[in-house]
């Protein structure tokens, strides 16, 4: 609770540069309007008007947050316009794919500490994955599935599940392999199966890293679900939002889908942040 | 169908063949250990091939890998005009400026301790953002040329460079920096001599995780609008036009790219990380 007043002051210090940028990168366009009208405008004047124009070029904080709570609050959850509608539709394509992608993500690495050969071959694989920019094959994805027949939340998913699944490969492996030779050596001496070993052993000893990871994973599947969004042609969710934002020139819409998405990723690592403080501390291993 | 049979035959010989590589003693050579995934990556390419001509898949689905090493050999001069656009002209010229930036931020926030403990959950928070995002509005901003991809990988290398640095520089042990107080050394001596190198591992953590995230930014950033060059234009304009062995090609591209990037930072870590006990084997 210590830090709440510092993070406090950061906060109102970005929201009053934020002011401050509006202003100064909003103004030009305030006084093109005023010489094309033939008047003056003094500075006075023109600070209101640059906070509250229709497509800024830098909205106000507040005008974000006034789009956000109309396009929440005052639409219907069915309606176009919800962001709750476009934000559920990426959220289901982000929650199914990271279930996909942490699944598979897990047996892997169940296969890879059992299996020397699997080890030797795939790990280097899923180690060296994570320096290529995979994001980039998500357009592929969805063109290529499109034209076999399948669309909407499937392909969304499927880029979803590719993201997260290496960060959960590569921490599970490390987990699943944390625990020291002399815990493993206990379970030799009790005749512990290698069943027995995983159950009892890796398995309790890889949550830190698997939460950890899942953290990281959380986070990309939801940036695959975006970007997924992108080459479909806009149709719904929060990435077809910022697309027709930006073909549109709907300053305020791509900002308040931008919030949206922040929110929905904030709260996604929070609740996994949750389960993990939750677990650990019915495991005992809580710090 | 003989397509299909060689693929299921080629799969089960390199499999035997690894499990049987790594129960011998080449494995504890580093050629073997080298040798192991490269048959897996092999055995990968053919079978896709076999697999692609067997089933006879069409290429607009996905194309045989050697149609895309075909398309990668007629068209070098595109892909190094893109690759000059979005990895060095995008990537690069962003991530120096982030990572920089980031670095200067960390030391001047250091003296801080208020500010340390008000920025770094807000950056923590940050980084786990679709940072992405940000991409449609720096393209207005800053155009559609290389300026507003630059800008992108800025903002999204930032915080993780930033976070790392932070906590690199608290790494540093009481006992040394009561030395170098003995030493009589001054704030500056003390950051450059013992504190700085001290957090030269976590430093290059934060500027490995950054330089993938550096390339993703550059390509995402380029779908919200380009000029006629450019990897993520590249992507976008051949799946539109199902020129799919070109998008395999420029993700074959990326790919490497991706992981030249990382292999050069990781050199430069051992250079300088030397007395790290992970780089002592």
């Amino acid at each position: 609770m210590k830090s709440v007043l510092p993070i406090l002051t950061v906060v109102a210090v970005i929201v009053a540069l934020w002011y401050a940028a509006a202003v100064w990168m909003n103004a030009q366009w305030v006084y093109d309007q005023a010489a094309r009208a033939d008047t003056e405008v003094t500075l006075a004047e023109v600070i209101p008007q640059t906070l509250a124009q229709e497509r800024p070029v830098l909205p106000a904080p507040h005008q974000v947050a006034a789009e956000l709570w109309k396009s929440v609050v005052g639409q219907k959850v069915t309606s176009k316009r919800s962001l709750i509608y476009h934000g559920w539709i990426t959220l289901s394509a982000t929650l199914l794919g990271f279930a996909i992608g942490t699944g598979l993500g897990i047996l892997l690495a169940v296969g890879i500490i059992h299996n020397r050969a699997m080890d030797l071959s795939v790990m280097p694989w899923a180690i060296a994955s994570q320096t290529i920019p995979i994001l980039a094959i998500a357009p592929m994805i969805i063109v290529v599935m499109n034209s076999v027949g399948l669309s909407g939340l499937l392909p969304k998913a499927v880029i979803s599940a590719y993201l997260s699944f290496f960060p959960v490969v590569v921490g599970m492996v490390k987990g699943l392999r944390s625990p020291d030779a002399m815990q493993l050596d206990l379970l030799r001496t009790y005749n512990a199966s290698r069943g027995e070993t995983f159950w009892k052993l890796r398995l309790p000893a890889s949550m830190p890293y698997l939460f950890a990871s899942l953290k990281v994973g959380v986070a990309a599947s939801l940036v695959g679900a975006i970007v997924g969004e992108l080459p479909t042609g806009a149709v719904a969710g929060l990435g077809a939002r910022l697309l027709s934002g930006s073909y549109y020139g709907q300053t305020v819409q791509i900002w308040a889908a931008l919030f949206a998405a922040a929110i929905a990723a904030a709260a996604l690592v929070g609740i996994i942040g949750a389960i993990q403080r939750v677990t650990l501390r019915r495991m005992g291993m809580a710090r | 169908m003989s397509w299909l049979v060689f693929a299921a035959l080629f799969w089960i010989g390199a499999l035997a063949l690894n499990i049987w590589l790594s129960r011998s003693r080449l494995v504890k050579s580093r050629g073997g250990r080298l040798l192991v995934p490269a048959i897996f990556g092999i055995t990968i390419l053919v079978v896709w091939e076999a697999v692609v001509r067997g089933l006879e898949v069409p290429g607009v689905i996905l194309p045989p890998p050697s149609a895309i090493g075909a398309r990668i050999a007629t068209s070098l001069p595109v892909l190094w005009v893109d690759f000059l656009q979005t990895f060095v002209k995008g990537a690069l010229s962003g991530y120096l400026i982030g990572c920089a930036a980031a670095v200067l931020v960390a030391v001047a926030i250091d003296r801080s301790p208020f500010l340390q403990r008000g920025l770094l959950p807000v950056g923590n928070f940050v980084a786990a953002l679709p940072i992405v995002g940000i991409a449609p509005i720096l393209v207005m901003w800053f155009g559609f040329d290389w300026h507003s991809k630059a800008a992108v990988v800025v903002v999204m290398v930032f915080f993780p460079v930033l976070v790392n640095t932070v906590a690199g520089l608290a790494a540093s042990e009481p006992m040394q920096r009561d030395l170098m107080a003995t030493y009589s050394a001054n704030y500056w001596q003390t950051l450059v001599k013992l504190r700085l190198p001290a957090a030269m591992p976590f430093i290059f953590n934060g500027l490995k995780i950054a330089s993938t995230l550096a390339l993703i930014g550059a390509i995402v950033a380029e779908f919200f609008g380009s000029p006629i060059r450019g990897m993520g234009f590249r992507i976008s304009t051949e799946v539109g036009r199902l020129g799919l062995d070109m998008v395999w090609a420029e993700i074959a591209v990326a790919a490497l790219a991706g992981s030249a990037f990382y292999g050069v930072i990781a050199l430069i870590e051992r250079g300088v990380t030397f007395w790290h006990p992970s780089q002592r084997t």
